[in-house]
């Protein structure tokens, strides 16, 4: 099964290696791996997309604690949350497909930064499902690259209890 | 106080209570050792190569359970005692190696004796660090000692550019160290302990798996007193000999693959296994999904990724083995009333008959070539006395060591368990040496595992280090051969070494002493002249050269399928009446 793990980390030299030759080194599954700083610039977070069954999973998660570089460890897919990924593509576009790769964008609210007489490039964000669907669309059109960021996930709160939900909500996307 | 890096790096290691250093110089590092040269408070012992100088550190650490320290250059320096440094790692050995790197300027560049030696350590240390400002230096020594010895102890690697070693800087030896991702778990679970020791209460088939985790925690004492308070029997893995005395009417031996029958079907035929410091490694547990079939299983380690990674584990208790069982006799003492040996008996009755159906067994004809068993038996009835600490090489002989050398304490025996590495036992001997000058200290070597390291004679005989080495002399890489009789049709492909040097002019040529024994009838004589030699011996053992090492559990099988001896279709020549000291003598079998 598939889980997204959350890891705080030491952000220093090294210390995604260690990471990354931990899921070598086991051969363990990565499926993506994103890491970029925090509001404090002395530690990183990490999201990882990895599968396997339970006895894997803990595993992974006892391995990860063990590193000592590794702060804190969290399996955001034990419960509720929200995941992001943004692609970037690029498409070939012929004069008659040009109004069709518009389309399919704007189906999917992405953006188009770039355009060129053969291409667009858009951008798409949205959950896994959504960035594999619009590539699932533009790839007949002749899809030239594609860079995605892999998955950043983070915990939803706990649901808010009755009475604050009578409050009108803010507008959510 | 203004210091340079490398009288940082003296200072530091007296702070930290080194006593000795086993190092090999170069380039990047002569700053740390023009400063070493200038000191009398740390002895350091030159090696003659790094792989001995990290064994050593591993015999040093593994006999006293304090760090064990080695100081090495660049480049091929740390390519060198990275076998050393795996071999630490799999069995959790606390050393901490100082490498010389080149100047932080040059690092990247190809400089001449570079290595990534952060990234060549990284999957075989428990951490590294690669000190880029002489005033981190004193900071990440701690750091590095703290790491080595305290949870789950291993190897730390710190990587000293050379200059880092020049500069100077504040020298301030921090008091305590505290890393926010390293925060190892000593106490167990109150309520996981309780449970344990209501499983102990219930089961009728109890039996106690006890592993390195109790030599380094120092856990021997509480192991004995819980088997003697509930009268359970004790088997023990390779890592663990000695934490129970081998001769204790509880204890079954070691289990394993070349474990004693009665230790290996107490296993499967247990109803709980309780499991200390040991990490169920698969030359334990054979075919997994057959193993301990009827058992519930406790399991008592401080490093958490070791429960549940191989098997099922019922009661999982994270924490030091020590402190837990502490906690478990306490809650025992006061349940258990009345005699647990009236109640254990049937299990007992069936452990005895067991012992008597199958012990560890060989026979020496008075006349024959000498079995390697017998001279191990031997050595162990002749120095039992004088609490030997023995090492051993990687092989058959190894295996004997295991099984007929008893030893009673804890931190006396030092192996190569995890990573299986041949040439271990000289170095590491002589490490334990170095920290024990006037124990006796000895090792059982393998003819082809002894010439991995042979070049350190040169330094037991400089430094006075005066362990006995017996060489278990097959012409053979014993146990690879085993294999091929077994499962190779007896195609010996490799594995006849064919000449081996003169063990005992070998020895001569260095400056220490040889003796041979190539008769059944000296061999008792041949090993009181041994110790009785205050130097570095070699004794070579010309022995029967196709003994096979029983019990066996081929690879992949159940515990309870052992192979006892020879397969009656197994040809292989007798033991003659000759005694073969050189190759040209050997009968060697070309299948
Ligand atoms: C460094 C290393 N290389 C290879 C092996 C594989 N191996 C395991 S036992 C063995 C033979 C050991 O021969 P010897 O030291 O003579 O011991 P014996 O089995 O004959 O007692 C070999 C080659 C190993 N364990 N370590
Ligand atoms: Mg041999």
């Amino acid at each position: 099964m598939e889980h997204i793990i959350s890891l705080t980390l030491e952000n220093k030299f090294g210390s995604l290696s260690r990471v990354a030759g931990l899921f070598s080194g086991r051969g363990f599954n990565i499926e993506s791996l994103s890491v970029a700083p925090t509001l404090d610039p002395s530690v990183s977070m990490m999201t990882i997309v990895t599968n396997g069954d339970d006895r894997i999973i803990e595993q992974i998660m006892k391995q990860l604690n063990k590193v000592i570089d590794v702060i804190k460890v969290v399996d955001i897919s034990e419960n509720e949350f929200v995941e992001r990924e943004t692609a970037l593509i690029k498409v070939h576009t012929r004069a008659e497909d040009r109004a069709e790769a518009l389309r399919i964008a704007d189906i999917f609210r992405a953006n188009v930064l770039d355009s060129s007489p053969t291409s667009y490039t858009i951008e798409v964000t949205g959950d896994v499902r959504k960035v594999q669907a619009i590539i699932h669309l533009l790839q007949p059109l002749g899809i030239k690259e594609l860079v995605r960021t892999g998955r950043i996930a983070i915990g939803r709160e706990p649901t808010r209890p009755v009475q604050a939900q009578l409050r009108p909500l803010a507008k959510a996307n | 106080m203004q210091l340079t890096g490398a009288e940082i790096f003296l200072e530091s290691l007296k702070r930290e209570g080194v006593d000795t250093l086993f190092a090999l110089p170069g380039g990047v590092v002569l700053k740390i050792f023009d400063v070493l040269h200038q000191q009398k408070d740390i002895r350091v012992i030159l090696t003659r190569h790094e792989q001995g100088a990290g064994h050593m550190a591993e015999g040093y650490a593994k006999a006293t359970g304090k760090a064990g320290v080695a100081l090495i250059t660049s480049g091929p320096g740390m390519t060198n005692v990275i076998t050393a440094l795996a071999d630490a790692y799999m069995d959790s050995v606390p050393v901490v190696c100082f490498a010389g790197q080149v100047p932080t300027p040059l690092i990247g560049n190809d400089a001449f004796q570079e290595a990534d030696n952060v990234g060549l350590s990284r999957p075989c240390t428990k951490y590294n660090f690669l000190v880029k400002d002489v005033n981190d230096l004193a900071q990440t020594i701690k750091e590095a000692f703290y790491i080595a010895t305290t949870g789950r102890p291993g190897p730390v690697l710190v990587d000293i550019p050379k200059d880092v070693s020049l500069d100077k800087g504040e020298f301030h030896y921090p008091k305590s160290v505290s890393i926010r991702g390293y925060n190892p778990t000593y106490d167990g679970s109150k309520w996981k302990i309780k449970q344990a020791a209501d499983a102990i209460m219930k089961s009728k088939r109890p039996i106690l798996y006890i592993g390195g985790g109790v030599q380094f925690s120092g856990a021997s004492a509480e192991v004995r007193e819980l088997a003697e308070m509930t009268h359970i029997p004790v088997d023990m893995t390779l890592m663990a000999l000695g934490a129970f005395p081998g001769d204790h009417p509880l204890s079954l031996g070691m289990l394993g693959m070349h474990g004693t029958y009665a230790a290996n079907m107490a296993m499967h035929y247990s109803d709980l296994v309780i499991a200390v410091g040991a990490r169920f490694d698969d030359r334990v547990t054979g075919k997994v999904s057959e193993f301990c079939p009827t058992a519930k299983v406790i399991h008592i380690d401080i490093d958490p990724t070791s429960i549940r990674k191989n098997v099922h584990v019922d009661i999982p208790i994270v924490g030091d083995c020590k402190r837990v069982l502490i906690e478990l006799n306490n809650i025992l003492r006061a349940t258990v009333n009345g005699n647990k040996k009236e109640q254990r008996k049937p299990w007992w009755d069936q452990l005895s008959a067991w012992q008597q159906e199958h012990p560890l067994a060989y026979t020496q004809e008075p006349e024959a070539q000498i079995k390697p068993q017998y001279l191990i038996d031997r050595l162990y009835e002749l120095t039992a006395d004088r609490d030997p600490i023995l090492s051993t090489d990687v092989g058959q002989h190894q295996m004997w060591a295991a099984q007929y050398f008893k030893l009673k304490n804890p931190k006396t025996f030092l192996t190569s368990g995890g990573l299986g590495t041949m040439g271990f036992g000289f170095p590491a001997a002589m490490g334990a040496q170095a920290a024990f000058p006037n124990r006796l200290v000895l090792c059982i070597a393998g003819d082809g595992s002894i010439q991995m390291n042979t070049q350190e004679l040169a330094t037991a005989v400089i430094e006075k280090l005066p362990v006995k080495v017996f060489i278990i002399n097959n012409r053979f890489h014993g146990m690879v051969r085993q294999w091929q009789d077994l499962f190779y049709e007896g195609r010996y492909a490799s594995s006849y070494l064919g000449h081996v040097p003169d063990f005992v002019k070998l020895a001569e040529a260095y400056g220490a002493a040889g003796v041979r024994i190539d008769k059944v009838g000296e061999v008792d004589a041949g090993i009181q002249e041994a110790l009785s030699i205050d130097r570095t011996v070699f004794i070579d053992v010309p022995v029967y050269q196709y003994e096979n090492c029983y019990p066996m559990i081929p690879a992949g099988g159940s515990n309870h399928e052992m192979l006892l001896e020879d397969p009656s279709d197994l040809k292989k020549p007798k033991s003659t009446h000759k005694t073969a000291v050189q190759s040209d003598s050997d009968t060697v079998l070309t299948a």
